[in-house]
């Protein structure tokens, strides 16, 4: 079933993919992997379901989007990006010193970065903090927070998902960016951290599993997780490391890694043709 | 002398602020009745988030409702506050710069009977170190009100650490807290006393007992240590013979690491009073734990005489 905002965020998704591959460039390390596989996510809330405003990101009733794992700012950069927070010029300075991206999310630097992450596990107590305050004073804006599947080894993950259900957090959405990778190799070799649906579940949360590079599915997914209240609700997207990256696709060489020149016109060929985003 | 409970004042404190401030809120670590955070939570229930016992996620957590214009206070024991917490407050905390304040109560030596697990010696250290962390630490009930306030007022993360242990009235009632200043407590001409907490009633006892020996203590109160205005520590020991410096705190990284960074070129003889580098215990009291670590007013006359031969 086709979603009305289908096309408009399977080309955004493609932009998205396109910007990353800009921003780091041939022949240099890049955290690819984990950004491509979130990115149609990633689009479909920057580009339908998340109400923000790039013309005056501080709106207090804008939804927030809160990038747990910190590691793949380049698909947060990307998205801001091509809403307009800023220029697309500013790719070119990824990581230079005094840019305006630094090499994880920092709010003083970048415009539309809601908090500062990159020390992983930290970012889902933070959007909890912010579920709770906008609950408080009765503002309709949502929180959606991005975890990783490697990151949810760390504690703290689990303190907040305590904190989330203890305190009824339904305007907070989590998405589990579930690669199956973590940075050394797959999650289920290196250290488990399954099964996911059963924990969420344990720990009083509303879980959905998705197809996570499957833009409808998704859309569809964000629009029911609306409906659901009293409870914490966790979308399981169920991804491919690198997704749309033939050379890239599951491949953990590509969590931090640097694509040949030759690679890097493959992806230009792939993603560019009809990257602008109407 | 009134003696009074510093971890109660901040506790009605908390109050006096919410009832002036609705964006004031407070999250407790399971200990509300320790730190005294439950008077705000009697008063003020839905502005309270018992966090249960995961400190790192209430400090996130507070960063969190700072972001949508609260002012939050976190509330647990120093050891956790600062220790467990510490990189929950380095990124996401003052990375950017929120308005949170941390509060590290039954600090220093004063849990006597916990023991090591729940003292700090090191707290004041690891937070001075972390950029844009303001780092306080009253001397008693009256400057813990004014300190609270101030607080509150500040726009940024700060980090105030209590002591458990009831101290003696020293700070001038109809004297304004101001971050980053320091307040001369005592006048007197030879040694400065550097001090903050717990020992600036030790340092005004070791004042008293120097008179014997023909020695006149000058006593300054350090609450603030990150920021602290260096020109008026220089001011303050003008015309002094020597520095000693007090604090229950190791002599790494806190009060004796600012004083002998700020005085380094002056050529003024300086001792430091304050822990070594080692652990606390359990104890019957309190006064037995700063006995065995050194920190009673006697160390302080034996440093003050030290610095006074050594610079006459």
């Amino acid at each position: 079933m086709r979603h009305s905002d289908q096309t408009k965020v399977e080309r955004a998704a493609r932009a998205l993919r396109w910007n990353i591959v800009q921003m780091v460039g041939p022949n240099q390390k890049g955290h690819l992997g984990g950004s491509l596989s979130i990115a149609d996510v990633v689009a479909a809330l920057y580009f339908s379901k998340m109400r923000h405003d790039p013309e005056n990101p501080s709106w207090p009733d804008r939804d927030r989007f809160i990038l747990s794992k910190g590691h793949v700012a380049l698909v947060q950069y990307a998205a801001l990006a091509e809403c307009g927070y800023f220029s697309k010029r500013e790719f070119s300075k990824l990581k230079t010193l005094g840019g305006m991206l630094q090499g994880h999310p920092d709010i003083k630097s970048t415009p539309g970065i809601e908090a500062n992450t990159g020390s992983l596990g930290q970012g889902l107590s933070i959007a909890c903090g912010m579920a709770a305050g906008l609950k408080m004073d009765g503002r309709p804006s949502r929180v959606y927070c991005v975890l990783g599947d490697g990151e949810i080894a760390e504690g703290q993950i689990w303190e907040a998902a305590l904190a989330a259900s203890h305190y009824k957090l339904d305007n907070l959405v989590a998405v589990l960016d579930r690669n199956c990778l973590q940075a050394m190799g797959s999650i289920v070799n290196r250290f488990n951290t399954n099964p996911v649906v059963e924990k969420w579940q344990a720990f009083g949360w509303h879980v959905v599993e998705v197809d996570g590079n499957d833009v409808a599915a998704v859309l569809r997914a964000l629009d029911d997780l609306d409906l659901v209240t009293g409870k914490p609700k966790i979308l399981i997207a169920c991804t491919v490391k690198g997704a749309g990256l033939p050379f890239a696709e599951n491949n953990v060489a590509f969590h931090n890694g640097s694509m040949t020149t030759e690679q890097f016109e493959m992806a230009r060929q792939l993603f560019c043709a009809e990257a602008a985003v109407s | 002398m009134n003696v009074q409970n510093l971890r109660e004042t901040y506790g009605r404190t908390l109050v006096e602020l919410g009832a002036e401030n609705p964006n004031i809120v407070v999250l407790e670590g399971d200990l509300g009745k320790s730190t005294m955070s439950c008077y705000f939570e009697e008063a003020f229930p839905n502005r309270y988030f018992e966090m249960g016992i995961a400190e790192a996620n209430m400090t996130s957590f507070a960063g969190g409702l700072s972001l949508t214009g609260k002012i939050p206070f976190t509330n647990s024991f120093a050891a956790f506050a600062a220790g467990r917490a510490y990189d929950q407050i380095r990124q996401g905390l003052c990375l950017p710069n929120l308005n949170v304040k941390i509060v590290g109560s039954s600090a220093g030596l004063s849990d006597y009977g916990d023991g090591s697990t729940h003292q700090t010696v090191e707290d004041i250290a690891i937070m001075r170190a972390i950029p844009n962390l303001t780092v306080l630490v009253p001397s008693d009930a009256i400057e813990t009100r004014k300190m609270v306030r101030a607080m509150a007022a500040h726009h940024g993360p700060v980090y105030m650490r209590v002591t458990r242990t009831d101290l003696p009235d020293v700070f001038p009632e109809d004297q304004d807290f101001v971050i980053g200043k320091p307040y001369l407590i005592r006048d007197g001409k030879d040694v400065v006393v550097f001090a903050n907490g717990a020992m600036v009633s030790k340092a005004l006892e070791a004042a008293d007992l120097a008179i014997a020996n023909n020695l006149s203590i000058r006593v300054v109160n350090v609450s603030s240590l990150k920021p602290v205005d260096e020109m008026a520590l220089r001011d303050l020991a003008q015309g002094m013979r020597g520095i000693v410096t007090a604090e229950e705190h190791s002599v790494i990284g806190g009060l004796a690491s600012i004083i002998t960074y700020v005085f380094r070129k002056s050529g003024l003889p300086i001792e430091c009073v304050g822990i070594e580098d080692r652990f606390g215990q359990s104890a019957e009291n309190v006064e037995v734990l700063f006995e065995e670590y050194g920190l009673t007013s006697k160390h302080i006359v034996d440093a003050a005489t030290s610095v006074a031969g050594a610079g006459a």
